[in-house]
């Protein structure tokens, strides 16, 4: 974990409320896909919790959904203005070996598979994704997944693009998942599978492990959603927490 | 110049008086990995209670102007846990005495918990957080009330030798009183203030952020609360002072002490800035020097 000042390169709408954000600075922190960063703003006294959505030598992807002040002061930023960054936060994804696992996003649950697709690919696994959202409109990455030259499947709760229904519709027995989206998601996921992989999220107090805000029950004892995940395996997780 | 930031806590020696505050930094295990602890006056750990708590179901965290609000429930491993493994650990990479902050719902608790960390060779100073505003029943009724302050006071210092310091709510009406009868009590120190009892509302859905519905407001925006209750206090007592709430930078620091704080603790600016202790340290020679100040103790309590 480090602080990191990143420069913005690029800052576009890509859907209903979506936006993406490129960042120059040093990833060397993030180690696996499905870490997150903590974004420090101005006028805000939090840090913001943000999914990694793709990282490479120097360069960050970001996508986030504006939904309360923070996010949307992000989306009025220009390219050149400087962000301080908690980089390299939480475990992230695992990669297991396994036939045609699944890769399962819901809304801004979406952005973390990006990069675990690719790592998957780098290792020579080459999953099948599944992506949900209510509209039409929200649809955002389905070309980017695609352009993986992978298998991507689509459910709008509405109909109005893709298949209507939900994710779950899509899944195949026996088949190893890696989620993130809302509770309600990652629930209905866990029931449909034997083993995986899923992305958590609660109001944090400050990402790297210290301020016990963001504690969650599960098998292997209480556990920091912030270091100990986001990411908790199957066999780990227990739904009382709510 | 040769700038000196020692104080002075009951006769334990801090090469500076910068505290991470209780709650705010777990057992250091972490800031250890981007600085070297030692740097620290010394540390406060995460309240320990006797036996472990998972403490309150989560939202625990909401946003406020300039600060949060925490509803964590003194979510610790218990004090065998903290006795046997976090403080060891700790010792390893801190070389200096710790303050062992300890929560209880009844006296015997707190006696019990004091008796414990009273053989710990690296404990320095006992810190009783008769104030935590997040459970039911707990901190609240002893800090609010002068009787009880006096009660567990007085019990915790029948079974201890250490220094034992009594850290207040600022959800009262009279401070000063509640001091007052700590120390007539025999604490060797005040630590002040805890988190001010607050609460946000999610307009979208009508509901509390917090599931607690309120939690502990801290950050900040409480600064000039916490200085003001530093102030009244230290004029009123003759022990001495740890200043905290809302100090996020040296100037904060220097004006703390100006107050009465003989040290400080710094809570939620570790949350946003992990180096926020080791900043506030290495600016405090260089604002000493602009305001002439040679000896950081010279100040303590200078303001009229
Ligand atoms: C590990 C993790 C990864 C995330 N990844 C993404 C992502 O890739 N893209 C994306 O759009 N969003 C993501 N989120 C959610 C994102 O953090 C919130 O939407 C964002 O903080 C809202 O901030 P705001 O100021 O716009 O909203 P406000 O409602 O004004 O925020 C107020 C406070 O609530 C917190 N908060 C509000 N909603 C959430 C939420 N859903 N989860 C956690 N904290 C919340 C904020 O951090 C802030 O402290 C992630 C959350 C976590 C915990
Ligand atoms: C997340 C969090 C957890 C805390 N836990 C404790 C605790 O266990 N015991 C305690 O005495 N105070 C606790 N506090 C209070 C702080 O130690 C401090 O008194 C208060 O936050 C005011 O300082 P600040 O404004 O610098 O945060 C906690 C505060 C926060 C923000
Ligand atoms: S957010 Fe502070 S411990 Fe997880």
């Amino acid at each position: 974990m480090r602080d990191i000042n990143f420069k913005i390169i690029e800052n576009k709408k890509i859907a209903r409320d979506i936006y993406k954000m490129i960042l120059a600075g040093d990833t060397s922190d993030i180690k696996n896909p499905g870490q997150f960063v903590n974004v420090k703003l101005p006028f805000q006294y939090l840090r913001r919790p943000l999914s990694v959505c793709d990282y490479n030598d120097g360069e960050l992807t970001l996508i986030y959904k504006t939904v309360g002040s923070g996010t949307n002061f992000m989306s009025t930023l220009k390219n050149g203005d400087v962000l301080s960054i908690l980089s390299g936060l939480g475990n992230g994804y695992e990669i297991i070996k396994s036939d045609e696992p699944v890769l399962i996003g819901g809304g801004v649950g979406i952005p973390p598979l990006y990069a675990l697709a690719k790592r998957l690919i780098e290792n020579n696994i080459r999953p099948e994704i599944i992506l949900g959202f209510n509209n039409f409109e929200d649809v955002f990455f389905e070309e980017e997944f695609k352009a993986l030259d992978l298998n991507v499947k689509i459910a709008t709760l509405d109909g109005s693009y893709g298949s209507k229904g939900l994710v779950t519709d899509f899944i195949k027995n026996n088949q190893y998942a890696y989620a993130c989206g809302p509770l309600a998601m990652l629930k209905a996921v866990y029931k449909k599978i034997h083993d995986g992989q899923f992305s958590f999220e609660a109001r944090m107090g400050c990402g790297f492990g210290v301020c016990m805000g963001c504690s969650m029950k599960t098998n292997s004892g209480f556990k920091r959603i912030c270091t100990d995940g986001p990411v908790f395996k199957y066999s780990e997780i227990i739904w009382e927490n709510d | 110049m040769m700038i000196d930031l020692s104080t002075e806590l009951s006769g334990l020696k801090l090469d500076n008086p910068v505290i991470p505050a209780s709650g705010t930094f777990g057992y250091g295990l972490e800031f250890a990995k981007i600085y070297d602890l030692n740097i620290l006056g010394s540390i406060s750990i995460k309240g320990t209670t006797k036996d472990a708590r998972f403490g309150n179901k989560l939202p625990r965290i909401a946003e406020c102007y300039a600060g949060l609000i925490n509803s964590v429930g003194l979510q610790n491993p218990g004090i065998d846990h903290v006795i046997n493994n976090e403080l060891p650990e700790l010792r390893k990479i801190f070389n200096k005495p710790v303050i062992a902050n300890i929560s209880g719902f009844s006296v015997d608790e707190y006696v019990y918990c004091a008796e414990r960390m009273d053989k710990i060779s690296n404990v320095g100073i006992i810190e009783i957080n008769v104030s935590c505003p997040n459970v039911h029943g707990g901190g609240i009724t002893f800090g609010s009330d002068c009787e009880k302050v006096f009660e567990v006071t007085q019990a915790v210092k029948k079974v201890t030798h250490k220094p034992v310091y009594i850290k207040l709510t600022p959800n009262v009406t009279d401070i000063v009183k509640i001091a007052l009868s700590a120390e007539e009590a025999g604490a060797d120190g005040i630590s002040l203030i805890n988190t001010l009892l607050g609460m946000r509302i999610d307009i979208k859905t009508h509901r509390p952020i917090i599931a607690n519905k309120t939690g502990g407001f801290s950050g900040p925006a409480i600064f000039p609360v916490a200085l003001r209750m530093v102030y009244q206090v230290h004029k009123a007592v003759n022990i001495p002072v740890i200043g905290m709430g809302g100090i996020s930078c040296a100037e904060d620091v220097i004006e703390m002490m100006m107050a009465g704080a003989s040290a400080v603790q710094i809570g939620a600016a570790n949350l946003i800035d992990p180096l926020a202790c080791k900043k506030i340290i290495e600016d405090l020679p260089k604002l000493c020097e602009r305001l002439k100040i040679q000896r950081l103790s010279d100040i303590i309590g200078i303001t009229d």
